[in-house]
């Protein structure tokens, strides 16, 4: 498999200000490659550095090993959906297909027929002659993409296309654009800022924070297996927990909390030091209320309900640990086995020496 | 409640009516009534469409008229074609904060009044006028030359007046496009010329007719500039409507030429409509 677009060492500043420092990583052919990061990490300058709106002030992108310095964006061999699709709203559904391909100079009978098959593939056939303001939010969308797609780029890059839609057509069309992906077969260079639509659609994932790329793995490890309490906190819900190290044998370590909790953790070789602070993640999934007093390497502690976040299969518990103001967010399943479970209970909370993470502590959290 | 707001409206509305009545229809009306009476041959005042015939007859009167149809049309393009550039750097170039400070220096010429910007013009043209003054102390001209009094510098000062009502309704479309679109036919392969051809252009199409509009129609009934900046030759038809009231004292025949001033235009107008495919209701918007 060969690498179709390769970012290496770029950065771009402004002013002072370092819009993206230093980003290397690879995107092999056909694969569904995402950037989620928070609003202002610089992850719009990277891609609109990719489509080549703004030149990289230092570094190399290369698309299928070719240099894109001083190519202009309208000689790329990538697209870019915008993040308001900029769908041309003085011509029809079929004109604004055809623009690109009227730029490559197509026969017109091979441009009709390029237009059919491309709106059949993306589910609107025979919307030929419908005007833009006609469409619906997810039908320009599809448009959008057909009029990419139809170029046949060697790397589609999206701009948070699915963010002006409403939730439920975000979802519908999280997955539309995942099968849609798996069937044209073409790279996908898609930026985010919710982790959902990166978890659901992505072969792999980067994660940005400040210009910088925090981890790049695929959608599970990511979850599992942050690798810095960045991506720990932005994946995903977590709780985060601070403490400080009393003990340490071979993998396990031993911790006690402000509020005077003590924890067994599995670190694994992560090298700390008795005496460290440490911050702890727990998923909320993490977590089980009341456990079997049987089970084993279980840390156990007591926790007062503050409210039940009643939200269907992804119902929580508001809960803080006893001694303490802490707020922790517990995943309540529901099989209707908690449905007793009434604000100022005290509930028992067991969870499992391998499902926290630890990191150093850092001042900057929250 | 019903009859104060009717009350309200009455208030309001006289003032524009009165005006309307007073000072546009009821002078048209005497105007009109004025083109169809001529002098026979016994000397009396008859009805006679004679004064629109006269038009039609007499070739140095609709000579003229197609002279200064065909120099508005070409003025309003050329207008067109300075003013696109200028409101695009203005509203999509440079940053909001100094857009506004272009506006400014588009609209500080306009605050005087147009006899003295058109004298101002002369003083720059004029055989003994400033540009002339510079060419020969530079060495570039042996002696000066009169750059006045031709079509050329009717032209520009025409051109020249016109420009803001250009400007403004460009600017005001220009505003409404979405820099995303460029961006996206530039992504699509597109080159400077189909960006312009493709996107600016029809997108910018009710700014671009309704100012042409308002640019035709001013340098059609513009008097001062052809009189003061044109030559001897280049004849404007407002002043042989003017010959005609003041000179010939001749008011019927100078009635019959405003009103077909006002025809014609009006004429030419509906054509470009046609033509550009554009409706008067969405352009006035």
């Amino acid at each position: 498999m060969h690498t179709d677009l390769s970012v290496q060492n770029v950065t771009k500043k402004f002013e002072r200000f370092i819009a993206v420092d230093n980003v290397s990583f690879e995107v092999e052919q056909g694969r569904f490659f995402s950037i989620l990061g928070p609003s202002g990490c610089g992850k719009t300058t990277l891609l609109r550095m990719i489509a080549g709106f703004t030149e990289p002030g230092q570094g190399i992108i290369a698309i299928r090993g070719n240099n894109m310095q001083g190519i202009a964006p309208n000689k790329r061999p990538v697209n870019l959906i915008f993040q308001h699709l900029a769908l041309f709203p003085m011509m029809n559904v079929a004109q604004n297909i055809a623009f690109g391909l009227q730029r490559q100079g197509c026969a017109k009978a091979e441009i009709q027929k390029k237009i059919d098959v491309i709106l059949d593939r993306v589910g609107l056939p025979g919307f030929q002659n419908k005007k833009i303001d006609q469409l619906s939010g997810g039908q320009k969308q599809r448009v959008a993409i057909a009029r990419c797609l139809v170029l046949e780029p060697t790397v589609l890059l999206l701009d948070e296309p699915l963010g002006a839609l409403d939730l439920k057509l975000r979802d519908q069309m999280k997955v539309e654009l995942k099968k849609l992906q798996a069937k044209v077969g073409t790279t996908f260079v898609y930026i985010t800022h919710d982790q959902s639509e990166a978890l659901v659609m992505s072969d792999y994932v980067a994660v940005m924070n400040k210009g910088r790329f925090e981890q790049v793995d695929t959608p599970q490890n990511l979850y599992n297996h942050p690798a810095t309490p960045f991506t720990a906190q932005f994946v995903g819900d977590n709780n985060a927990w601070s403490g400080t190290i009393t003990a340490m044998s071979d993998t396990r370590t031993t911790l006690v909390t402000p509020d005077g909790n003590t924890f067994m953790v599995n670190t694994g070789d992560r090298g700390f030091s008795i005496d460290a602070g440490v911050d702890l993640f727990l998923r909320p999934e993490a977590m089980v209320i009341q456990p079997d007093p049987a089970m084993d390497q279980l840390n156990r502690f007591e926790v007062i309900v503050k409210s039940i976040l009643f939200d269907g299969a992804n119902s929580r518990l508001l809960a803080t640990p006893i001694n303490s103001e802490k707020e922790l967010i517990i995943a309540l399943p529901q099989n209707r086995q908690f449905d007793h479970v009434r604000p100022l209970d005290k509930l028992e909370i067991g969870w499992h020496e391998a499902s926290g993470i630890c990191f150093p502590e850092s001042e900057a959290q929250p | 409640m019903k009859n104060q707001s009717r009350w309200y409206l009455f208030f309001f509305l006289t003032p524009v009516v009165l005006w309307l009545f007073l000072l546009i229809v009821l002078p048209h009306i005497d105007l009109l009534i004025m083109s169809f009476r001529m002098e026979n041959d016994a000397g009396d005042m008859v009805w006679s469409i004679g004064n629109y015939l006269t038009f039609f007859t007499e070739p140095i009167y609709w000579a003229t008229f197609a002279r200064t149809a065909l120099y508005s049309i070409l003025v309003t393009v050329l207008t067109f074609a300075i003013a696109l550039p200028v409101s695009f750097y203005i509203t999509h170039v440079v940053s909001p904060k100094f857009s506004g400070f272009l506006m400014l220096l588009l609209l500080l010429p306009f605050w005087v009044s147009e006899l003295v910007r058109v004298y101002g013009w002369m003083i720059l043209l004029r055989e003994s006028g400033v540009i002339n003054h510079f060419l020969v102390q530079s060495g570039i001209l042996n002696k000066p030359v009169e750059m006045l009094y031709n079509d050329v510098t009717m032209i520009l000062g025409l051109v020249y007046t016109s420009m803001l009502f250009m400007v403004v309704p460009l600017i005001s479309v220009l505003e409404s496009l979405d820099k995303a679109l460029i961006e996206a036919a530039f992504d699509l392969g597109a080159n400077m010329w189909i960006v312009l051809v493709r996107i600016i252009i029809p997108h910018a199409m009710p700014g671009i007719v309704s100012g042409s509009i308002v640019v035709f129609m001013l340098t059609l009934g513009n008097y001062l500039t052809p009189n003061l900046m044109g030559g001897k030759n280049s004849l404007w038809f407002t002043e042989q409507i003017y010959n005609q009231f003041i000179a010939s004292f001749n008011w019927n025949q100078g009635s019959a030429f405003g009103f077909l001033l006002l025809i014609l235009s009006s004429l030419i107008i509906w054509l470009g409509l046609k033509l550009s495919g554009q409706k008067l209701s969405k352009v006035v918007k």
